[in-house]
């Protein structure tokens, strides 16, 4: 197969800060040292002499040297965590803004969609807003005629296409927009977290269309995306970036994989001794280490998905507290530090006990967990089962998150949308 | 095996094809024209849609055209006219008045709007790649569907003093410079334009002055008085002005009356295209980068 998309060297840099006073000076300052046949004086970061140029830090890369190749036909997921450079580099791809340095080289045409309905007028109707948008997506006009019927069918809105849009609920809206893009003829098809918006049932049925372009058409496709479930369903390779830089280019569930547990393997294992934590008690017994565990794996991780089982695993030893009588809790909050659980031993019918100057194990097994794609933060406590003494609490020692994918999740779950993921029983008692 | 090989070398021989190379710095030359053909139906829509989109859910419509020159007609009619007694080289005042604001209004809405061009469409541009010259390309032809508009209410106005007022018709050959000046009025607005919706993607300062600054240009131009009215001190300033000549051509050509003269035309003909083309030229240099300061 031949190379559809190539990036050499591709570098994107940012100026921090307000832009506005003091940029005649700094203009005047970049020509002088042109006129010279002088490099860029504000261009230099990451260079070894970049503490000795003034203003320096006012400029940040977001692609620093990228480099990979694109096969045709080819469905690519770039992933990354915010900040990591994805919309960077699908901005420069999709032409809206050039590269400090480096070249990317496409072959054949090439539709971008970093957003649905761009260019949508309130006041037009359905049908003027579908020749608008296709146009300004690079459409002509005899090629929006002749897929109209297929655009508006796909949309499901036949019955307000001439209504303008500003009368259309959102989800209308929406999928107006995104049926128009989903018929874009292109040989490249770049991609950004548009599926976002519209409903579970349409979400569906745009990846569907997405995935038809791919496999059916033999069209390449780059598609940036958080939904890692998504990635993974849709694209046959992956890219993941951090800090402006390629960190791996391969096949998609191996990329996903280890990005996911990039930062995990560090994380999923705390020993207090040596972290800096919020502690309070008088250590009459204290906590010495946290991990977590995925379901029958032997390493620790931090990821699960919904109807995972968790597994807390934490070692206590007993200094000089009544054997008999700690009290221990597990505290889960979210990560915007509401608390959802405080789950006590003896709550579920265990009681931690030990000899003293013992350093024992435990595990808490959470079954089938169902909570929506966050971050999620444990605490541990213990203390005397009849007074408020505190032995050991310490406070947001691990924390663990939820992402999409797994047994239960067939669509997107925002966490906006809900905290917990029930799936109670449901039936028809009358019809 | 040895075959597969061959195609290999025979590949890498080959230069590879690239439809497409985004580099940092474009060659400030190149206008990607024919991109600009492709996009021609966008081109073509847009002005639809300014055109639509501004009289929707109107009842008058497309009349509302008129409404602004009709009333700075009767404005100007009444504050130079007949308070201050400003000539209008004999000719009726409002036909005077009218011939002036309509051609000086089609320059001034194209200058104006597209001066803020980037800012207005920052999002549009921030989303997806067109050339970016359609843009004010459309702000052009969309104030042109506009102007010819105003034209018909001209022409009606010119056509009830003709006939019931006695006035006569006074065409004279200059009718005929009339697509020129039209041309000359586009280009001057849209390269002015453009230089100063260049300079303020980084640089607000400038939006301020443009709106203000065109209205104060207005005076310096023969709108409300003409060529040989004007002071003989000062003659040379106005003259100055590039929109002199076209207004002073579209009055000789539709009525008969004021300074016609190559020269003049010649002059504005030149600042135009001088002023057209180092506006494409800096609008195509900012064009690319500009989503990161605007």
């Amino acid at each position: 197969m031949s190379i559809a998309i190539k990036v050499e060297n591709l570098s994107k840099a940012y100026q921090l800060g307000e832009i506005g006073t003091g940029t005649i000076s700094r203009d005047l300052e970049r020509w002088w040292a042109k006129q010279r046949g002088k490099e860029d004086p504000y261009l230099k970061v990451g260079q070894e002499n970049d503490r000795t140029v003034k203003g320096s830090s006012d400029i940040v890369w977001s692609l620093k040297d990228i480099n990979f190749e694109v096969k045709q036909g080819d469905a690519v997921g770039i992933i990354g965590r915010n900040g990591a450079g994805k919309s960077t580099l699908l901005k420069i791809l999709s032409r809206v803004t050039a590269p400090t340095t480096g070249t990317a080289k496409l072959k054949g045409r090439i539709a971008s969609l970093l957003e649905v309905g761009t260019g949508f007028h309130p006041e037009l109707t359905g049908r003027e807003n579908i020749y608008l948008n296709g146009a300004i997506l690079g459409m002509r006009k005899k090629e929006i005629n002749r897929k109209f019927d297929e655009i508006v069918d796909f949309a499901g809105i036949e019955k307000y296409i001439d209504t303008p849009v500003k009368r259309y609920s959102s989800g209308m809206y929406v999928r107006l927009a995104f049926a128009v893009a989903a018929y874009l003829e292109s040989e490249i098809l770049i991609v950004d977290e548009v599926l976002a918006v519209g409903d579970a049932e349409f979400q569906k049925k745009c990846l569907g269309k997405m995935g038809d372009i791919s496999a059916g058409e033999g069209r390449t496709i780059l598609f940036v995306s958080h939904n890692m479930g998504a990635v993974n369903q849709l694209c046959n390779s992956a890219i993941s970036l951090s800090n402006g830089k390629v960190n791996q280019v391969g096949e998609t569930g191996k990329v996903v994989s280890n990005y996911l547990n990039a930062d995990g393997n560090k994380d999923s294992f705390i020993d207090f001794r040596s972290a800096r934590l919020n502690r309070s008690g008088n250590k009459k017994a204290e906590f010495l280490n946290i991990s977590l565990h995925k379901d029958g794996a032997v390493t620790n991780s931090r990821f699960f998905s919904v109807g995972d089982a968790l597994h807390i695993r934490f070692t206590l030893k007993v200094n000089n507290a009544n054997e008999t009588a700690i009290k221990t809790s597990v505290e889960l909050k979210t990560s915007d530090g509401f608390k959802i659980a405080n789950m006590i031993d003896t709550d579920s019918g265990f009681q931690v006990e030990g000899n003293r100057s013992d350093e024992i194990v435990f595990e808490v097994v959470m079954k089938d967990l169902r909570l929506y794609p966050d971050t999620y933060i444990i605490s541990l406590y213990a203390g005397d089962m009849s007074s408020s003494e505190t032995y050991d609490y310490v406070e947001d020692c691990i924390s663990f998150e939820i992402i999409d994918g797994g047994t239960y999740t067939t669509r997107r779950l925002p966490r906006v949308a809900g905290l917990l993921y029930l799936t109670p029983e449901w039936t028809k008692l009358k019809s | 095996m040895i075959k597969q090989e061959l195609n290999t070398v025979k590949n890498d021989a080959a230069p590879e094809h690239w439809d497409l190379v985004i580099k940092p710095q474009r060659n400030i030359f190149d206008l990607k024209l024919n991109d600009i053909w492709h996009y021609r139906d966008l081109l073509l829509l847009l002005v639809r849609r300014d055109f639509v989109s501004f009289y929707k859910q109107t009842i008058l419509g497309p009349l509302w055209f008129f409404m602004q020159p009709l009333l700075t007609t009767i404005m100007f009619t009444f504050v130079f006219g007949r308070l201050a007694g400003i000539s209008t080289d004999d000719l009726p005042q409002p036909l005077f008045y009218l011939a002036g604001i309509t051609s000086w209004n089609y320059f001034a809405d194209c200058i104006t709007k597209t001066s803020t061009v980037f800012k207005d469409n920052a999002s549009i541009f921030g989303k997806v790649y067109f050339p970016r010259l359609i843009m004010p390309l459309s702000i052009v032809f969309s104030n042109l569907v506009r102007f010819a508009v105003q034209m018909i209410l001209f022409l009606l106005v010119l056509f009830y003093y003709a006939f019931f007022k006695g006035v006569g018709f006074h065409f004279t050959w200059a009718i005929a410079l009339f697509p020129v000046i039209i041309i000359l009025m586009a280009a001057l607005g849209l390269g002015t334009g453009m230089i100063i919706s260049a300079m303020t993607t980084k640089y607000r300062d400038l939006a301020f002055l443009v709106t203000f600054g065109v209205q104060l240009l207005m005076y310096a131009t023969t709108v409300i008085y003409p060529l040989s009215a004007s002071p003989e001190k000062y003659r040379w300033l106005i003259e100055l002005n590039p929109m002199t000549a076209i207004i002073e051509t579209f009055r000789y050509g539709f009525l008969g009356k004021g300074s016609f003269s190559w020269f003049s035309l010649g002059y504005t003909a030149l600042v135009t295209v001088v002023l057209f083309f180092v506006g494409v030229i800096i609008f195509n240099k900012v064009e690319k980068n500009f989503v990161d300061t605007v």
